[in-house]
């Protein structure tokens, strides 16, 4: 019960702290949304290539995967874990065989969603 | 004709006049917001595993969830009202991914499903599918030739 | 030989065109904002009926030149030319919304200086003896402005304190060679103007050089003063681009003081409404002018007004290729009594 705790406080921590670091960036740089988003997927991909974002994982739990930073650490494991057992073909099938769930369910839930619902006006 | 102002000059002073952003409030904000995102994903994470499912798949499904509640809550014209509060706190997480998938879809719902809909879904979206893919390709093959 | 020029960038009309209608209708924001009573119509509904933005803001320029002409009871047989234009690309809102009119047309795009060109050229076919009765008009949409220059709506960003709010709506007036007034007596025509700002969300800071360079032309031109009027309003600046407005004259020895106003400032409460730096869009001063301007004028309250629309002229391309923001400010002097 004691460690379940724990696995909440950490993740908001880690996830509250790549998100802020997000924030300033925004605020510093005024940098758009999509760039943000791509920024972050790439430094994921880079960190896990190092071996440093598993660590932040080790710590995190959700607060390290739940954000886009962690879609590049599940594409940099999966292209690992596939380059162990294909060879250099791994690196072409293991991103995309990591992340089809994801991938998948963004596509298929987004376009239902937007077939079912209307923007609204802001005012 | 702005006599006395160069560019450079104008662009200063520019700089000068225009209120800046509440850094410190947004950065709070975005911690907070993008803290408890993390957190309820959390929860699944851990409600999963303990009915006995594996980190790895725990993880997974944990991601659909999330992406099916940003995709949802997009649709229900709150995940704007969120982002405009939380900034980055809304948008890094996957749930803002899906926001980004959803939203321009639904906004070009106008121009027709197949180049409304399914052209327009990706217009945030796709280049981080681009740039992601591409450097975990990058990475793979780095790690090739190091480890093999 | 062009006699009626004045100065470089100025024209002084022999028969003063006046303004005999006006028209406005707005969104639901800006029909909670201050100056909620000068306008004709209020929207509940920025679809109002229609199945798209796009559509819906063609449909509040349609019937906004309905109301101009019934205000003035005149039909369209009567209008020898529209002058209209808006902010969506191949100013699309105008074409839909003018398309059963029947009537002349000339689409025009200056951004949000559009109804101020738009009554520059009105003006001028009516003294040149072109035209009897000129309908000019302008509008745009939050919405469907959102969507082209910036992101969805549902998307989930973050407004920067300069940014700029669209307004929902269109404005026109009807000018005609004959009436009681006000009259337009001069029109000073914009330069295009850039100081090498790049930042979209700061449109005030873009637009107010080129408002500062009409308006030293325009008192170079004609000889006027600050003084001569009882109000200098620019077109949605908003409060950044007023204060540098207002501070860039006071250097070149202008004082504009409390006869200084902004259409973005004016539109909506910036302390109670959540516009940021105030209001923008083709609508922001056709609205401002068309109803209270139009109408504080009639009730004898406003006697010389300097009406100084700014533009932004870049597309969301440009601004993708790197491309700084250039801009534009045309004027027009409105006199109530001759």
């Amino acid at each position: 019960m004691q460690n379940m705790i724990w696995t909440y406080i950490n993740a908001f921590i880690v996830g509250g702290v790549i998100c802020a670091a997000g924030q300033i960036l925004i605020d510093k740089t005024k940098l758009t949304s999509a760039r943000i988003l791509v920024l972050f997927v790439t430094t994921g991909v880079i960190l896990s290539a190092l071996g440093v974002y598993q660590k932040i994982v080790d710590i995190g739990g959700a607060g390290a995967t739940i954000p886009l930073s962690g879609f590049g650490y599940t594409l940099t494991r999966g292209v690992f874990r596939d380059v162990e057992s294909l060879g250099i073909l791994g690196a072409f099938t293991g991103g995309l065989k990591a992340t089809a769930a994801g991938i998948t369910a963004a596509i298929l839930f987004g376009y239902i969603i937007s077939v079912a619902a209307v923007p609204k006006a802001k005012r | 004709m702005q006599k006395g102002l160069t560019k450079q000059e104008y662009q200063q002073y520019v700089e000068k006049m225009s209120p800046k952003s509440k850094i410190l409030r947004n950065v709070f904000r975005a911690f907070l917001v993008g803290g408890l995102i993390c957190v309820v994903g959390q929860f699944f994470i851990n409600i999963l595993k303990l009915r006995g499912i594996d980190q790895e798949r725990a993880s997974t499904i944990t991601t659909l969830i999330m992406v099916f509640l940003g995709a949802l809550f997009t649709g229900l014209n709150v995940y704007d009202e969120l982002g405009r509060f939380a900034g980055a706190g809304s948008i890094i997480p996957i749930t803002g991914f899906a926001n980004s998938i959803v939203s321009p879809a639904m906004e070009h719902k106008t121009e027709g499903y197949v180049m409304g809909v399914g052209g327009k879904m990706f217009v945030v979206a796709g280049p981080v599918l681009v740039y992601g893919i591409s450097a975990s390709v990058i990475a793979g093959i780095l790690y090739y030739l190091i480890h093999k | 030989m062009a006699n009626k020029r004045n100065g470089s960038q100025t024209v002084k009309f022999d028969n003063p065109p006046r303004i005999i209608s006006t028209g406005s209708i707005v969104g639901p924001k800006e029909g909670q904002g201050p100056l909620r009573l000068y306008f004709d119509e209020i929207i509940d509904d920025e679809m109002w009926g229609e199945k798209s933005w796009e559509k819906a803001e063609s449909k509040i320029m349609r019937e906004t030149f309905a109301r101009i002409l019934k205000k003035a009871a005149r039909s369209p047989k009567d209008i020898n030319y529209i002058i209209a234009g808006d902010l969506l690309n191949q100013c699309i809102a105008a074409n839909y919304g003018i398309r059963e009119s029947d009537v002349p047309f000339f689409g025009i795009f200056g951004a949000c200086s559009t109804m101020a060109e738009s009554m520059n050229i009105g003006a001028m076919l009516i003294d040149g003896g072109f035209a009897d009765y000129v309908v000019c008009i302008t509008s745009s949409h939050f919405c469907s402005a959102e969507k082209q220059f910036r992101f969805p709506l549902e998307l989930g960003t973050q407004r920067t304190p300069t940014a700029q709010w669209t307004v929902t709506g269109s404005g026109g007036v009807l000018l005609s060679s004959d009436g009681t007034g006000p009259f337009i007596t001069h029109a000073t025509t914009g330069k295009i103007v850039d100081m090498g700002v790049k930042d979209a969300n700061n449109m005030g800071a873009a637009m107010a050089p080129a408002a500062v360079d009409t308006l030293i032309a325009h008192f170079r031109d004609t000889g006027f003063l600050p003084e001569d009027y009882d109000l200098i309003v620019t077109g949605d600046l908003g409060y950044v681009g007023k204060n540098i407005c207002q501070e860039l004259m006071m250097k070149h020895g202008y004082d504009l003081s409390e006869r200084y106003n902004d259409c973005g400032v004016m539109i909506y409460d910036l302390k109670k409404q959540d516009a940021h730096a105030g209001g923008s869009g083709c609508g922001c001063s056709a609205t401002v002018l068309a109803g209270y301007i139009y109408e504080e004028i009639n009730k004898g309250n406003l006697n010389n007004v300097l009406f100084v629309a700014t533009g932004a002229l870049f597309s969301p391309t440009s601004v993708q290729q790197g491309e700084s923001i250039p801009a534009i400010a045309h004027a027009i002097r409105i006199q109530r009594i001759l």
